[in-house]
């Protein structure tokens, strides 16, 4: 993505965005609330238009207008608010909008056997049925299975907004080996978070929003956890990040 | 999360993790044991489906037994069908508006309306424009090109084909005069309503509640203004109008309609058992499956067999039996939105929107169509209601579909275990709290002493009950984790 533009009326949300995202590793999107991350995810899941700027998908120009064009590519986004409907079970969720069919009704049984197969291939094994109802799932269970749910399409690159949010100790664990899993597997993933030590754990780069400004993309391995936390609070640390005065203007 | 806590030995807790993870409940056929236990475990966590409903139902049927020596009589059964006829067919609708978690408080007028217009179309021998004033007839016509119109923006392609074929009918008075052109006259009048308080609903933004309470109170005036103050259209005398609520199934052939069903569903249930072990998915174990299907056709025969004897008071000039017509219209309608809820891409948005509309709408779910497609249903299956009502009345009054018609039908509903909070309900729901419904003042009605003070009471009672076990099957299955 380069030179994203993009405004709620008077409030210029993002600021010339140049975005990465490589196959097989998890890139992760930080910054501080209201820097802009959600307002980029959704930009690219085609929730929101962009008002300049150009999305490149494996080399070419894309636009992007809607949900379906980004799935069409290949971009699922795992929403902060899960998007699942509890009174649905989980292969239900997980072909949502996408049902096989098969003579014009729904094919039950090979819906249940690939979500079973995905599930299992995620190395997901603490279901104890596919029909479960969502409402019956954990936390974990949960994200675990909207994460599943994007993987189900062949899918190139996920987007994962906040998925450790709300999760315990354990959970957390889990699902970030899942995120790992899903970059080994060739996929380009997006990992939103406030949680440094999350980032740290998992991801190959870190890119730093900073008041709707790309601050910095750098390599996870060649900055401290420190370093990160001070280029999402004041947009630069030491010569990386924003220049001084950008930093200035971006604040005014 | 699956460790087990209560076993002892580690040696042993292994084999109960497995047992619990790693899809245990989804291979291979289950025994009959784990699946009573399985189902017992899941009312007891709150899933309790029908249940509540069916054992309501056999409970007002013990009580008004008792009280009354009338209650169980062949007559008195076969009169229970034909007053559970309209409240079932607004109900089977409503149940896809309640899906989604919206009401439509318009269906009993709506149904009203739709009846008049087919009984009008049927007096003047089908000529809409004479019976309703050149004014009045452009209006509708002017209505229903509207429904067309936003049905079309929804890419509605059914029903606006549906309304549009009406239209057609309707200008050129084509059928119109023969009783099935007039009914589906009805129902095409009905969809339309449908479409625009959907479209009101789902494009406009008002709240369903709103929306629906404008249009009972304006259905209101346009049947007074189709009837006439006071007045009523006669339907008597159209023998298929007059037989719908009246006249009944010859025995023989109710038993046929009764064996092809029964196969059916037998064949089709021990066929999926089968398959479904055959791709190695879970599957229902077959003594289950069998004995489903058995009661079913227990229960059925017993029904269809009383419903067969003969209850005219003198046999020799008249003879009264078998199933009034209106029955099986109810099961075939209920089995073609059972197969359409659960069975079609349609269905499950209806499902998905009313459990969570967001996530819905992110998967790539149009929520206007589904929106606007529910209320269609509604008001298109309140018209069938509407026919069904006035051929029981014999007429149709000023006051048609108005009064307590659409608050039966949401009891129904509600009754049967569908919620008012969307996303949970199926279509027999509307037939069981159906009968419930008509079930009480048909009982109360039997025993002379009780006024009708009481009736209402009981009613309520009845209501408040239904809607205990919803409310506390709904805290419970939260609290469970269900």
């Amino acid at each position: 993505m380069a030179g994203i533009n993009k405004s709620f009326g008077p409030v210029h949300v993002l600021h010339d965005v140049n975005f990465n995202v490589y196959p097989g590793e998890v890139t992760a999107l930080v910054g501080d609330n209201g820097a802009g991350k959600t307002t980029l995810v959704k930009c690219v899941a085609g929730i929101y238009g962009i008002d300049s700027g150009e999305i490149r998908f494996e080399g070419r120009p894309v636009t992007i207008h809607g949900p379906r064009d980004a799935a069409g590519l290949g971009i699922e986004v795992v929403y902060q608010d899960l998007a699942l409907c509890d009174n649905l079970d989980i292969v239900q969720n997980m072909f949502l909008g996408r049902e096989l069919r098969r003579g014009g009704v729904l094919d039950e049984g090979g819906m249940e056997r690939r979500s079973r197969d995905v599930l299992a291939s995620l190395s997901v094994r603490t279901v104890k049925s596919v029909r479960q109802v969502v409402s019956s799932l954990s936390g974990g269970q949960r994200q675990t299975v909207a994460i599943a749910k994007s993987v189900l399409w062949n899918s190139k690159v996920v987007l994962l907004d906040e998925p450790t949010a709300a999760l315990g100790v354990a959970q957390t664990e889990q699902v970030l080996a899942l995120v790992r899993r899903l970059a080994d597997q060739g996929l380009g993933v997006v990992l939103i978070s406030h949680n440094m030590n999350d980032v740290m754990q998992v991801s190959d780069r870190i890119a730093t929003l900073y008041l709707g400004r790309l601050a910095a993309e750098v390599k996870a391995k060649d900055v401290t956890h420190a370093q990160v936390v001070e280029l999402i609070t004041t947009g630069r640390s030491g010569d990386i990040g924003l220049r001084p005065a950008e930093a200035a203007a971006t604040t005014i | 999360m699956t460790t087990d806590k209560t076993t002892g030995p580690a040696q042993t807790t292994r084999p109960t993790e497995t047992a619990q993870a790693d899809f245990a409940r989804d291979a291979g056929a289950s025994t009959a044991i784990e699946f009573v236990r399985d189902y017992i475990s899941r009312v007891r966590g709150g899933e309790v489906g029908a249940l509540p409903a069916v054992l309501g139902l056999v409970v007002l049927v013990l009580v008004f037994s008792q009280a009354s020596d009338r209650f169980l009589t062949v007559y008195n059964l076969a009169n229970l069908v034909s007053q559970a006829g309209i409240t079932v067919f607004i109900a089977m609708g409503l149940v896809f508006v309640l899906l989604l978690g919206e009401i439509d408080l318009a269906a009993g007028t709506a149904s009203g309306v739709c009846a008049g217009i087919m009984g009008l179309a049927l007096v003047h021998q089908g000529d809409l424009q004479k019976a309703l004033g050149t004014p009045v007839f452009v209006t509708v016509i002017v209505f229903m090109l509207l429904a067309i119109g936003v049905a079309v923006l929804s890419r509605l392609w059914i029903p606006a084909a549906m309304v549009g074929l009406g239209v057609v009918m309707a200008v050129l008075h084509l059928f119109t005069s023969s009783a099935v052109g007039a009914i589906y006259l009805a129902v095409a009048g009905g969809i339309s309503i449908g479409l625009l308080t959907g479209f009101l609903v789902a494009w406009v933004g008002i709240p369903s509640f709103v929306v629906t309470l404008a249009l009972f109170l304006g259905w209101q005036g346009v049947i007074l203004q189709m009837v006439g103050d006071g007045g009523a259209i006669s339907v008597r005398q159209f023998d298929l109008i007059n037989g719908i609520a009246n006249k009944n199934l010859a025995p023989a052939l109710g038993w046929l309609f009764f064996a092809v069903l029964i196969g059916i569903y037998t064949l089709y249930t021990v066929y999926r058992s089968i398959q479904r072990r055959g791709q190695g998915l879970s599957a229902e174990p077959m003594v289950i499956v069998l004995s489903r299907a058995g009661g079913l056709a227990v229960i059925g025969a017993i029904g269809l067999f009383f419903l067969n004897q003969e209850r005219s008071p003198n046999p020799d000039s008249t003879s009264i039996k078998g199933a009034p017509y209106v029955l099986p219209l109810i099961i075939v309608f209920m089995i073609g939105w059972t197969l359409i809820l659960s069975k079609t891409r349609f269905g499950r948005y209806v499902y998905a929107v009313g459990g969570n509309a967001e996530a819905a709408r992110r998967a790539g779910v149009d929520l206007r169509r589904i929106r606007m497609s529910a209320f269609a249903i509604g008001s298109g299956m309140a018209a069938l209601g509407g026919v069904v009502q006035a051929s029981r009345l014999g007429s149709i009054p000023s006051d048609a579909g108005g009064g307590n018609t659409l608050l039966f039908a949401v009891a129904a509903a509600v009754i049967g275990g569908t919620s008012l909070f969307g996303g949970k309900g199926r279509a027999r729901d509307a037939v069981i709290g159906g009968l419930v419904i008509a079930t009480i003042p048909n009982g109360l009605g039997l025993l002379s002493n009780l006024p009708a003070s009481t009736q209402f009471v009981i009613t309520c009672l009845v209501l408040l009950v239904a809607a205990s076990v919803d409310a506390l099957s709904r805290k419970r299955a939260s609290a469970s984790g269900r």
